[in-house]
Protein backbone atom coordinates (compact mmCIF):
# COMPACT_ATOMS: atom_id res chain seq x y z
CA UNK A 1 0.00 0.00 0.00
CA UNK A 2 1.26 3.56 -0.94
CA UNK A 3 0.60 6.68 0.76
CA UNK A 4 -1.74 7.90 -2.14
CA UNK A 5 -3.59 4.78 -1.60
CA UNK A 6 -3.91 4.97 2.25
CA UNK A 7 -5.25 8.43 1.62
CA UNK A 8 -7.69 7.60 -0.67
CA UNK A 9 -9.02 4.68 0.98
CA UNK A 10 -10.55 3.48 -2.13
CA UNK A 11 -12.53 6.19 -3.04
CA UNK A 12 -14.19 6.71 0.41
CA UNK A 13 -11.43 9.35 1.75
CA UNK A 14 -14.17 11.67 2.58
CA UNK A 15 -16.08 9.16 4.54
CA UNK A 16 -13.74 7.80 6.42
CA UNK A 17 -11.12 10.60 7.30
CA UNK A 18 -14.58 12.77 8.58
CA UNK A 19 -15.43 10.12 10.74
CA UNK A 20 -11.64 9.74 12.21
CA UNK A 21 -11.34 13.52 12.24
CA UNK A 22 -14.41 13.70 14.31
CA UNK A 23 -12.99 10.92 16.43
CA UNK A 24 -10.31 12.66 17.09
CA UNK A 25 -11.95 15.93 18.41
CA UNK A 26 -14.32 14.41 20.37
CA UNK A 27 -11.20 12.14 22.53
CA UNK A 28 -9.14 15.81 22.85
CA UNK A 29 -12.68 17.08 24.11
CA UNK A 30 -13.50 14.37 26.72
CA UNK A 31 -9.15 15.44 27.88
CA UNK A 32 -9.73 19.19 27.83
CA UNK A 33 -12.51 19.24 29.59
CA UNK A 34 -11.67 18.48 32.72
CA UNK A 35 -7.98 19.67 33.13
CA UNK A 36 -10.14 23.30 32.21
CA UNK A 37 -12.11 22.48 34.85
CA UNK A 38 -9.88 21.53 37.47
CA UNK A 39 -7.60 24.75 36.40
CA UNK A 40 -10.92 27.10 36.62
CA UNK A 41 -11.98 25.19 40.36
CA UNK A 42 -8.79 25.75 41.86
CA UNK A 43 -8.53 29.28 40.71
CA UNK A 44 -11.94 29.69 42.47
CA UNK A 45 -10.85 28.68 45.45
CA UNK A 46 -7.76 30.08 45.67
CA UNK A 47 -9.25 33.71 45.45
CA UNK A 48 -11.50 32.71 48.15
CA UNK A 49 -9.10 31.67 50.42
CA UNK A 50 -7.19 34.96 49.90
CA UNK A 51 -10.43 37.07 50.63
CA UNK A 52 -10.71 35.31 53.94
CA UNK A 53 -7.44 35.85 54.76
CA UNK A 54 -7.54 39.56 54.33
CA UNK A 55 -10.44 40.05 56.55
CA UNK A 56 -10.20 37.93 59.85
CA UNK B 1 -7.00 -5.36 50.08
CA UNK B 2 -10.35 -4.47 52.11
CA UNK B 3 -7.89 -1.97 53.86
CA UNK B 4 -7.41 -0.27 50.06
CA UNK B 5 -10.85 0.10 48.62
CA UNK B 6 -11.61 1.57 52.29
CA UNK B 7 -9.18 4.29 51.93
CA UNK B 8 -9.69 4.66 47.81
CA UNK B 9 -13.29 5.33 49.06
CA UNK B 10 -12.34 8.29 51.43
CA UNK B 11 -12.32 11.51 48.80
CA UNK B 12 -8.80 12.43 49.68
CA UNK B 13 -6.80 9.35 49.40
CA UNK B 14 -9.36 9.15 45.90
CA UNK B 15 -7.94 12.36 44.81
CA UNK B 16 -4.23 11.27 45.16
CA UNK B 17 -4.51 7.54 44.04
CA UNK B 18 -6.17 8.58 41.06
CA UNK B 19 -3.98 11.63 40.06
CA UNK B 20 -1.29 8.94 40.31
CA UNK B 21 -2.58 6.54 38.22
CA UNK B 22 -4.20 8.88 35.90
CA UNK B 23 -0.50 9.63 33.51
CA UNK B 24 -0.30 5.58 33.52
CA UNK B 25 -3.45 4.76 32.41
CA UNK B 26 -3.28 7.69 29.38
CA UNK B 27 0.23 6.13 28.10
CA UNK B 28 -1.14 2.97 27.82
CA UNK B 29 -3.83 4.22 26.54
CA UNK B 30 -2.35 6.21 23.78
CA UNK B 31 0.19 3.15 22.59
CA UNK B 32 -2.95 1.02 22.45
CA UNK B 33 -4.25 3.00 20.01
CA UNK B 34 -1.76 3.87 18.37
CA UNK B 35 -1.08 0.06 17.53
CA UNK B 36 -4.43 -0.25 16.56
CA UNK B 37 -4.31 2.32 14.49
CA UNK B 38 -1.51 1.00 12.35
CA UNK B 39 -3.28 -2.14 12.34
CA UNK B 40 -6.56 -0.99 11.48
CA UNK B 41 -6.01 1.26 9.26
CA UNK B 42 -2.64 -0.30 7.14
CA UNK B 43 -2.25 -3.71 8.09
CA UNK B 44 -6.22 -4.94 8.02
CA UNK B 45 -7.29 -5.91 3.80
CA UNK B 46 -9.98 -3.87 2.18
CA UNK B 47 -13.11 -5.64 2.53
CA UNK B 48 -14.49 -7.44 -0.24
CA UNK B 49 -17.80 -6.03 -0.37
CA UNK B 50 -17.42 -2.80 1.84
CA UNK B 51 -14.08 -1.84 0.23
CA UNK B 52 -12.24 0.63 2.71
CA UNK B 53 -15.05 2.26 3.69
CA UNK B 54 -15.75 -0.58 6.51
CA UNK B 55 -12.36 0.91 8.40
CA UNK B 56 -14.74 3.44 9.70
CA UNK B 57 -15.86 0.25 12.19
CA UNK B 58 -12.53 0.75 14.32
CA UNK B 59 -14.34 3.31 15.97
CA UNK B 60 -17.76 3.23 15.61
CA UNK B 61 -18.13 -0.25 16.83
CA UNK B 62 -15.43 0.50 19.79
CA UNK B 63 -17.55 4.09 20.71
CA UNK B 64 -20.71 1.94 20.43
CA UNK B 65 -19.64 -0.59 23.14
CA UNK B 66 -18.40 2.01 24.99
CA UNK B 67 -21.68 3.81 25.13
CA UNK B 68 -23.35 0.48 26.68
CA UNK B 69 -20.64 0.28 28.94
CA UNK B 70 -20.37 3.17 30.53
CA UNK B 71 -24.43 3.54 30.34
CA UNK B 72 -24.38 0.04 32.74
CA UNK B 73 -21.10 1.82 35.07
CA UNK B 74 -23.33 4.55 35.15
CA UNK B 75 -26.19 2.80 36.71
CA UNK B 76 -24.38 0.65 39.00
CA UNK B 77 -21.87 3.41 40.32
CA UNK B 78 -25.26 5.35 40.79
CA UNK B 79 -27.25 2.44 42.44
CA UNK B 80 -24.31 1.64 45.06
CA UNK B 81 -24.57 5.66 45.66
CA UNK B 82 -28.09 5.65 46.24
CA UNK B 83 -27.99 2.17 48.51
CA UNK B 84 -24.76 2.81 50.68
CA UNK B 85 -24.51 6.60 50.26
CA UNK B 86 -21.26 6.02 49.04
CA UNK B 87 -19.83 9.48 48.31
CA UNK B 88 -17.47 8.31 45.53
CA UNK B 89 -19.84 5.98 43.56
CA UNK B 90 -22.08 9.17 43.36
CA UNK B 91 -19.48 11.15 41.77
CA UNK B 92 -17.91 7.90 39.36
CA UNK B 93 -21.85 7.75 38.34
CA UNK B 94 -21.85 11.54 37.22
CA UNK B 95 -18.79 11.89 35.99
CA UNK B 96 -19.47 9.25 33.87
CA UNK B 97 -22.15 11.03 32.47
CA UNK B 98 -20.47 13.45 29.44
CA UNK B 99 -17.94 10.95 28.81
CA UNK B 100 -21.07 8.34 27.99
CA UNK B 101 -22.66 11.11 26.00
CA UNK B 102 -19.86 11.87 24.00
CA UNK B 103 -19.39 8.13 22.88
CA UNK B 104 -23.07 7.43 21.69
CA UNK B 105 -22.57 10.89 19.68
CA UNK B 106 -19.64 9.41 18.06
CA UNK B 107 -21.02 6.00 17.51
CA UNK B 108 -24.50 7.86 15.90
CA UNK B 109 -22.34 10.20 13.71
CA UNK B 110 -19.85 7.83 12.61
CA UNK B 111 -22.67 5.09 11.80
CA UNK B 112 -24.24 7.83 9.80
CA UNK B 113 -21.19 8.29 8.01
CA UNK B 114 -20.59 5.57 7.48
CA UNK B 115 -24.54 4.33 6.35
CA UNK B 116 -24.52 7.26 3.54
CA UNK B 117 -22.34 5.36 1.06
CA UNK B 118 -23.30 1.52 2.43
CA UNK B 119 -27.46 2.02 2.82
CA UNK B 120 -27.65 5.40 0.73
CA UNK B 121 -29.02 7.16 3.67
CA UNK B 122 -27.59 9.04 6.38
CA UNK B 123 -30.58 8.30 8.76
CA UNK B 124 -32.95 5.82 9.17
CA UNK B 125 -35.37 4.80 11.67
CA UNK B 126 -33.82 1.71 12.18
CA UNK B 127 -34.72 -0.32 15.54
CA UNK B 128 -30.99 -0.25 16.38
CA UNK B 129 -30.06 3.42 15.62
CA UNK B 130 -33.57 4.75 17.23
CA UNK B 131 -32.86 2.59 20.67
CA UNK B 132 -29.18 4.53 19.97
CA UNK B 133 -30.71 7.86 19.62
CA UNK B 134 -32.47 7.20 22.92
CA UNK B 135 -29.33 6.35 24.77
CA UNK B 136 -28.37 9.86 23.74
CA UNK B 137 -31.09 11.36 25.31
CA UNK B 138 -30.96 9.34 28.58
CA UNK B 139 -27.20 10.54 29.29
CA UNK B 140 -28.10 13.97 28.23
CA UNK B 141 -31.53 14.32 30.71
CA UNK B 142 -29.04 12.39 33.31
CA UNK B 143 -26.76 15.38 32.91
CA UNK B 144 -29.23 17.95 33.12
CA UNK B 145 -30.95 16.76 36.14
CA UNK B 146 -27.95 16.82 37.25
CA UNK B 147 -27.15 20.04 36.92
CA UNK B 148 -30.74 21.20 37.23
CA UNK B 149 -30.89 20.35 40.80
CA UNK B 150 -28.50 23.01 43.54
CA UNK B 151 -27.95 20.47 45.97
CA UNK B 152 -25.60 17.94 44.77
CA UNK B 153 -26.38 14.72 47.31
CA UNK B 154 -29.73 15.28 46.03
CA UNK B 155 -29.01 15.84 42.43
CA UNK B 156 -26.98 12.47 42.59
CA UNK B 157 -29.62 10.13 44.31
CA UNK B 158 -32.41 11.77 41.48
CA UNK B 159 -29.84 11.19 39.12
CA UNK B 160 -29.02 7.51 39.72
CA UNK B 161 -33.44 7.06 39.67
CA UNK B 162 -32.98 8.33 36.11
CA UNK B 163 -30.02 5.99 34.90
CA UNK B 164 -31.36 2.94 36.40
CA UNK B 165 -34.64 3.06 35.17
CA UNK B 166 -33.08 3.68 31.57
CA UNK B 167 -30.65 0.86 32.06
CA UNK B 168 -34.28 -0.87 30.19
CA UNK B 169 -32.83 0.58 27.01
CA UNK B 170 -29.22 -1.42 26.91
CA UNK B 171 -30.96 -5.05 26.34
CA UNK B 172 -33.38 -3.22 23.48
CA UNK B 173 -30.12 -2.12 21.67
CA UNK B 174 -28.08 -5.28 22.02
CA UNK B 175 -30.41 -7.04 20.77
CA UNK B 176 -32.38 -4.97 18.56
CA UNK B 177 -30.50 -6.67 15.36
CA UNK B 178 -32.14 -9.86 16.31
CA UNK B 179 -35.85 -8.73 17.68
CA UNK B 180 -36.40 -6.66 14.67
CA UNK B 181 -35.42 -7.02 11.22
CA UNK B 182 -32.82 -4.10 10.84
CA UNK B 183 -31.11 -2.43 8.15
CA UNK B 184 -28.27 -2.58 10.36
CA UNK B 185 -25.86 -5.58 10.30
CA UNK B 186 -26.05 -8.06 12.90
CA UNK B 187 -23.31 -9.14 15.60
CA UNK B 188 -19.63 -10.18 14.10
CA UNK B 189 -18.03 -10.66 17.47
CA UNK B 190 -20.18 -11.85 20.01
CA UNK B 191 -21.95 -14.40 18.47
CA UNK B 192 -21.63 -18.29 19.34
CA UNK B 193 -18.49 -20.07 17.31
CA UNK B 194 -15.75 -18.52 15.27
CA UNK B 195 -16.27 -14.66 14.22
CA UNK B 196 -17.41 -14.40 11.25
CA UNK B 197 -14.50 -11.54 11.03
CA UNK B 198 -10.76 -11.74 9.29
CA UNK B 199 -8.15 -12.24 12.46
CA UNK B 200 -6.15 -8.84 10.87
CA UNK B 201 -9.96 -6.91 10.69
CA UNK B 202 -10.93 -8.44 14.20
CA UNK B 203 -7.58 -7.92 15.93
CA UNK B 204 -7.47 -4.23 15.42
CA UNK B 205 -10.93 -3.58 16.46
CA UNK B 206 -10.40 -5.70 19.82
CA UNK B 207 -7.49 -3.23 20.50
CA UNK B 208 -9.37 -0.60 19.92
CA UNK B 209 -11.91 -1.42 21.77
CA UNK B 210 -9.50 -1.99 24.82
CA UNK B 211 -8.17 1.38 24.10
CA UNK B 212 -11.35 2.66 24.29
CA UNK B 213 -11.95 1.13 27.90
CA UNK B 214 -8.61 3.04 28.96
CA UNK B 215 -9.40 5.78 27.82
CA UNK B 216 -12.87 6.03 29.41
CA UNK B 217 -10.87 5.09 31.99
CA UNK B 218 -8.52 7.94 32.69
CA UNK B 219 -10.79 10.72 31.53
CA UNK B 220 -13.54 9.41 34.00
CA UNK B 221 -10.71 9.34 36.88
CA UNK B 222 -9.78 12.67 35.82
CA UNK B 223 -13.59 13.96 35.82
CA UNK B 224 -14.05 12.83 39.29
CA UNK B 225 -11.00 14.35 40.84
CA UNK B 226 -12.64 17.57 39.99
CA UNK B 227 -15.72 16.84 41.13
CA UNK B 228 -13.88 15.34 43.74
CA UNK B 229 -12.31 18.81 44.96
CA UNK B 230 -15.81 21.01 44.40
CA UNK B 231 -18.03 18.85 46.57
CA UNK B 232 -15.18 18.76 49.69
CA UNK B 233 -14.00 22.43 48.73
CA UNK B 234 -14.61 23.08 52.22
CA UNK B 235 -12.53 20.50 54.02
CA UNK B 236 -9.25 21.40 55.02
CA UNK B 237 -7.01 18.75 52.70
CA UNK B 238 -8.68 20.88 50.02
CA UNK B 239 -7.65 24.21 51.67
CA UNK B 240 -3.90 22.96 52.14
CA UNK B 241 -3.96 21.49 48.77
CA UNK B 242 -4.85 25.43 47.24
CA UNK B 243 -2.57 27.07 48.57
CA UNK B 244 0.55 24.48 48.01
CA UNK B 245 -0.98 22.95 44.61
Amino acid sequence: MNLHEFFNMGGYAVYVWSSYAIALVVLVANVLAPVRQRRKLLGQLARRQRRERRKP
Amino acid sequence: MLRFFHQLASPKHFYRIAGRWIPWLAAACTLLMLYGLYQGMVVAPTDYQQGDSYRIMFIHVPSAWMSLFIYVVMAAAGAVGLIWHMKLAEVIAISSAPIGASFTFLALITGSIWGKPMWGAWWVWDARLTAELILLFLYLGVMALYSAVEDKRTAARATAILAIVGVVNIPIIHYSVEWWNTLHQGPTVTKFGAPSIDLRMLIPLLVMAVAFKLFYLTVVLMRARVEVLARERNAQWVRELVDAP
